[in-house]
């Protein structure tokens, strides 16, 4: 028999285990449920199977009688809408400033203290602020995101600037390169796939973010839709969104992942070989 | 007066004396190896030359004049490690320099400059052996490929002098041969001046036309960084016998110490 640690699980074997947990947590769910409902099959708390599936089609496949609007496709459509705009102004001022402080020992004596100051502030706590300076629309819901995510952004940007080897820039301006072409050629397309690393590791901040300023002031979104309807206790519709979100998540961090290593397969590779202690 | 002048270098660090009084003259052409115990100052001598350190005493003249203060494209570089690009290609790796060169806002060439770069790319990698690897990335080659791409792309842009910072220490006894062969074609070929540092001194006394010995002349036991190394001998390679090469041996061993951080 051989040591716990060096016995491996075949691919059978790993899905089996994988899924596990899974099945005893939906298990455990039927049996709490289905208690619960005996008991008064009026309680909302652990709906059955079936009111999950009434809700879901209540709110992916029929129109709201009161606005007419599919609720689930308008709501999606708007938190991610939100999503992309604060992600993606949020990754390009960190690539921006990363790459500026992180080349520039100027810039960043100048904007690195400033950047960690902000970093530090709880972006929930200025929520408020927002709402007051920027209303109560798109932009306020946008920004929350922007400056709860771009600080991150540009130190973990700035310190992937930083850690590129000094060889290298001096190897470039041996060859005659300037301040802005060794920006442009040695350091942006070597920091390009970081930052789709340090997005990927965001982005759980930015969904927290994003359902923050929804259940607070909105009209639509994911986010609102739970608050909104946590009301009426109606868990057939929460655990559903839930998990919709979940999915959704799911499928931005591996469409990223998919992106990165399609066009930057050097950055994987190089990775993978220094994993292996080379 | 002669090509590079070295006049009465010294560098401190606070109290630490790595260098002190190095005078030298180089003419155009020499291929300079430089050994010494690890810890003696070479590299920060090279780095001097290079433009990253600058001396506390004293000065290098390049042609009659202070030699600039930072890298330039008239100082060619090559590193043990971490010299070539990992994002580019091998053949990108080598147009990058005169793509720098001719195109000052985007660094990128299209058309027919770009073919032409692109051509004279190839050759240059053709003869330094990688003709059959221009389109790998550099970690998919071997340490000494790594290197032969590190020198086709210093030597893209022409440099007058060529800075090499044991630039075979990682590579097999082997390899090394072959790049030592490499090395001498390509000074004769480019009329270059090269400073080496190695810490193989069968290396120094093989190649080069001058080999320079670090050591420090003076030594206090109580204050081991009161005085820095000089240029103990220089030697031109060819009269150099194997008594000497002993000697020296001997010597090198017995003065190394371990690499001060710097």
């Amino acid at each position: 028999m051989k040591k716990l640690i060096n016995q491996h699980p075949n691919k059978t074997a790993r899905w089996f285990l994988g899924l596990l947990p899974f099945a005893i947590l939906l298990v455990l769910y039927l049996i709490a449920s289905d208690a619960r409902l005996t008991e008064n099959p009026n309680d909302k708390l652990l709906p059955a199977f079936a009111s999950f599936g009434d809700a879901i089609y209540r709110m992916a496949f029929e129109a709201n009688k009161r606005s007419g609007d599919i609720l689930l496709w308008v709501d999606t459509a708007s938190s991610l809408t939100r999503l992309a705009w604060g992600v993606g102004i949020s990754a390009l001022a960190g690539l921006v400033f990363g790459v500026l402080n992180g080349t520039i020992p100027f810039l960043r004596a100048s904007f690195s203290p400033m950047v960690t100051f902000l970093s530090l502030i709880p972006p929930m706590a200025i929520l408020p602020i927002l709402f007051i300076g920027f209303g109560l629309g798109e932009l306020a819901k946008v920004m929350l995101i922007v400056i709860g995510i771009t600080p991150f952004l540009i130190r973990d940007l700035q310190q992937r600037v930083l850690e590129i080897p000094a060889e290298q820039l001096i190897k470039a301006q041996t060859l005659g390169a300037s301040t802005w072409q060794i920006m442009l050629r040695v350091v942006l397309p070597q920091v390009l796939p970081r930052l789709i690393d340090a997005v990927r590791l965001s982005l759980g901040a930015a969904w927290l973010f994003l359902i923050a300023a929804e259940a607070i002031a909105a009209d639509q979104g994911l986010g609102y839709r739970i608050f909104l309807v946590r009301r009426y206790l109606a868990m057939d519709v929460i655990l559903p969104y839930v998990l919709w979100i979940t999915l959704l998540a799911f499928v931005v961090d591996y469409g990223l992942k998919k992106i990165s290593l399609w066009c930057f397969p050097w950055f994987h590779s190089l990775t993978a070989t220094q994993g292996n202690g080379k | 007066m002669s090509y590079i002048d070295i006049n009465n270098l010294w560098k401190e660090y606070g109290d630490q004396v790595v260098l002190e009084r190095i005078n030298a003259q180089v003419k155009k052409g020499d291929f300079i190896t430089i050994v010494g115990a690890s810890g003696c100052g070479k590299t920060t001598f090279l780095k001097m030359l290079l433009g990253t350190e600058s001396p506390s005493r004293g000065a290098i003249v390049l042609d009659g004049k202070p030699i600039p203060a930072e890298p330039s494209a008239e100082r060619g570089i090559v590193f043990q490690r971490y010299s070539v690009f990992p994002h580019m290609t091998v053949l990108k790796n080598v147009m990058l320099a005169r793509e720098l060169e001719h195109s000052r806002l985007l660094g990128l060439l299209f058309g027919t400059k770009r073919s032409a770069a692109k051509k004279e790319a190839t050759e240059l990698l053709e003869r330094v052996g990688l003709g059959h690897a221009l389109n790998k990335y550099p970690h998919e080659l071997s340490g000494g490929m790594q290197q032969r791409l590190a020198l086709a792309q210093s030597l893209m842009r022409k440099p007058a002098i060529l800075l090499l910072d044991e630039p075979f220490g990682a590579l097999d006894p082997g390899i090394r041969a072959d790049m030592h062969a490499l090395v001498l074609d390509l000074w004769k070929q480019h009329q270059l001046t090269i400073f080496m540092i190695t810490h193989d001194l069968k290396e120094g006394f093989s190649l080069g036309t001058r080999l320079w010995v670090f050591d420090k002349l003076r030594h206090d036991p109580q204050a081991p960084n009161a005085y820095g190394a000089r240029v103990t001998y220089d030697i031109p390679v060819g009269q150099a016998d194997r008594s000497l090469y002993r000697q020296l041996n001997r010597q090198l061993d017995a003065n190394a110490q371990p690499a001060t951080p710097v």
